[in-house]
């Protein structure tokens, strides 16, 4: 059993225009077993919360603490954090170019794990998963994402997820951008992952949609880089009805403004 | 976490200075190594930095420097070497070499040992040696360029593979040139596939040289035909080598220029079709150390219709006063109407204190044409790529490695041989290691 923990944090980023403060006092705690749906409209800090977790150093955090069972996430190098058992499925995978998939899964198991797989079981490891998340086989001697579609990426990462067997997985958005069909295979690649048993999930999105296929256990609504209403699984339901608009600025959370006929 | 002053974020990178200081995308800036300077015996290093852009001001876009025809077709060729005039350094063609390391190429008479030939080859395939007064010797090329006449007025006797008409050779033709000694020195090797015949030859330079090298190849009409150089030279090899093709009616050639060991190595491919619907592809790969001089400059004369041709070259450097030069000579002249071809530099920079220098140019004297292109660009890592990877457990060295072995990986799949394919990776694998970053 694990605990991530986020307290109070403060992130910020450089731009031309200077600093400015994206989360502003978020706190989070999510237990192995766990899934955490975070939702809110753009610009909200949702995706800037999981590049934070990650350790992209375009974020720069001014206050409050990240652990990981304890650990300091923040001390961590990217790479460190990775090894620790974090796991970003990224909103917009890069393409490397001249990297090989085969290569690369091999490559990063071998640093996750601490040892290289052994050869027969992991190629019939990457086969399997590769299989059940519909990625056609040729994808192994292609390049890192070179040439994929905006879906094949997310079939990627999540082929990464399954394989990496991380202890917290964040998902940034991997919703955003697929068809239904595509969505299912993605859900049900999350869904396998966690029934094992040793993950907690962090799924971020814009949409209810894909919390038909992975049920939540908490839902936290994201405004303005803030945490501004938790709940279960109801909740989600009720922003599928009614949407962001009773959190925008002056409209009182408490208080649903007039749904128009 | 790191300070980040910039918006887009740096992960990994060596320093947060972006590009190198007087380096622009399209290499107008003039490399310094050999301004103030009138002759090249009393050359000093100059004052201004390596990566200074000191000399910048001397080079106006769309002329060339010292030549008053800047197009690369009125560039002077003979075999004679009083022809040519001495150098000083601020040629056109040689602005970026500098010639105080040419150790005598372009001063001496070239009598020192010429490198040892010996040439492995599959059944078939005829290898010769002659002397001088071979009529093969002189069809395919003509120097054009002081070093390249010096060889050819003192080059002893040549080595000429030849791949006979139709005949489909089944594995590749090796020959290894081996330096003999420091003394510079002058080699000449034709290469030569008949009509409809299909082979690989790898030119394999090794050891220690001082040696300017003329390689003649004809590529008669419908073969195929791919040459690899790889220069492979130990740390104070001087090497400058012309590489002149001929390409004949629907021929199909492939030149691989991969140059990683040596001093100062310059490599001046060119390419001229003579008959429509010939293909080339061009490809070079070089990995500049610390103090290293690697130059290519390529020339691609479409002097016909309807022919074809394809360039990329990738290099990597590191270290302090690593330096590449590329500079990419495309002319379409007006008969060479339907004419396609795309030419393209890349250079990855992991360190601070080396130089890319990159030049495409492209000259079209006829707009009916199907397509013509080219493109530079010199860039850090990725700073997005090295993230992605990091995010996924690999440490930063890995990472780093990983991604340059992918950048050069393109190149080396073009080989085909898989002998000389893994050869190459371990050889990129043995530059990474070398590194501190």
């Amino acid at each position: 059993m694990s605990t991530l923990e986020i307290k109070d944090l403060h992130v910020s980023i450089e731009t031309e225009q200077g600093t400015k403060e994206i989360l502003k006092g978020v706190s989070l705690t999510i237990k192995t077993g766990e899934t955490h749906a975070i939702m809110g409209p753009n610009g909200s800090g949702k995706s800037t919360l999981a590049s934070t977790i990650a350790g992209h150093p375009r974020y720069n955090v001014t206050s409050g603490t990240i652990t990981l069972d304890g650990e300091d996430v923040l001390e961590m190098s990217v790479d460190e954090r990775a090894r620790a058992g974090m796991f970003l499925a990224m909103q917009y995978p890069v393409e490397v170019p001249g990297v090989t998939m085969t290569n690369f899964l091999r490559t990063a198991k071998t640093a996750i794990d601490g040892e290289a797989p052994a050869l027969r079981t992991w190629t019939k490891d990457v086969k399997a998963a590769m299989q059940q998340l519909r990625i056609d086989a040729d994808f192994a001697q292609r390049n890192v994402n070179e040439g994929f579609s905006g879906g094949e990426k997310k079939r990627v990462e999540i082929l990464q997820l399954e394989l990496f067997k991380p202890k917290f997985a964040i998902l940034d958005e991997t919703d955003s951008g697929l068809d239904v069909d595509a969505l299912k295979v993605v859900s049900e690649g999350v869904n396998r992952a966690h029934e094992e048993g040793n993950m907690g999930t962090l799924l971020i999105t814009h949409y209810t949609r894909i919390l038909r296929y992975i049920k939540p256990d908490f839902v936290h609504v994201f405004v303005d880089g803030k945490v501004v209403e938790e709940g279960g699984p109801e909740l989600a339901d009720r922003l599928e009805d009614e949407g962001y608009d009773r959190y925008a600025p002056g409209a009182g959370v408490a208080v649903a403004p007039a749904v128009q006929a | 976490m790191t300070d980040i002053t910039t918006e887009k974020a740096r992960i990994g990178a060596p320093s947060a200075q972006p590009f190198i200081n007087g380096f622009t995308e399209e290499g107008e800036n003039l490399s310094p190594v050999n301004t103030g300077t009138n002759t090249s015996t009393t050359s000093e290093q100059p004052s201004a930095g390596p990566l200074g852009g000191a000399s910048a001001k001397s080079h106006s876009h769309g002329g060339g420097v010292g030549i008053p025809d800047s197009s690369r077709a009125g560039r002077l060729t003979s075999y004679k070497l009083a022809d040519f005039k001495p150098l000083n350094g601020l040629e056109e063609d040689w602005r970026f070499t500098p010639l105080k390391r040419l150790r005598g190429l372009h001063t001496d008479v070239l009598n020192g040992a010429a490198p040892t030939v010996s040439v492995t080859a599959p059944a078939g395939v005829v290898v010769e040696t002659v002397g001088r007064d071979d009529q093969r010797i002189g069809q395919a090329a003509i120097p054009e360029d002081l070093v390249s006449a010096n060889a050819w007025e003192n080059f002893a006797e040549a080595t000429v593979v030849t791949v006979p008409a139709e005949l489909q050779a089944e594995s590749e033709v090796s020959v290894l040139i081996t330096g003999a000694g420091e003394a510079p020195s002058a080699q000449h090797i034709v290469i030569v596939a008949e009509r409809f015949s299909k082979a690989v030859v790898v030119l394999d330079h090794q050891g220690s040289a001082v040696v300017s090298e003329n390689v003649e190849i004809i590529v008669e009409d419908g073969a195929e035909l791919t040459v690899v150089s790889l220069q492979e030279w130990a740390d104070n090899a001087v090497h400058a080598s012309s590489q002149q093709a001929k390409i004949g009616r629907d021929a199909k050639f492939k030149h691989i220029v991969v140059s990683l060991g040596g001093d100062l190595v310059r490599v001046t491919p060119s390419t001229r079709f003579t008959a429509p619907g010939a293909d080339v592809e061009m490809f070079g790969l070089y990995f500049a150390d610390a103090g290293q001089h690697l130059e290519q400059r390529l020339f691609v004369d479409h002097a016909v219709a309807n022919c074809k041709s394809r360039v990329l070259y990738k290099g990597a450097l590191q270290g302090r006063n690593a330096h590449s030069v590329w500079v990419g000579d495309v002319l379409i002249r007006k008969e060479a109407e339907g004419t396609d071809t795309y030419e393209a530099n890349r250079n990855l920079v992991l360190t601070d204190g080396a130089r890319a220098d990159s030049v495409p140019n492209l000259e079209i004297e006829t707009g009916l044409i199907e397509g013509a292109g080219h493109a530079s660009a010199t860039g850090r890592f990725d700073d997005e790529h090295l993230f992605y990877l990091m995010a996924r457990g690999i440490p930063e060295k890995v990472a780093r490695r990983l991604v340059v072995r992918g950048f050069l990986n393109e190149i080396i799949q073009q080989i085909k041989v898989p002998a000389i394919e893994d050869r190459l990776t371990e050889a990129v694998e043995r530059e990474l290691a070398a590194t501190d970053n």
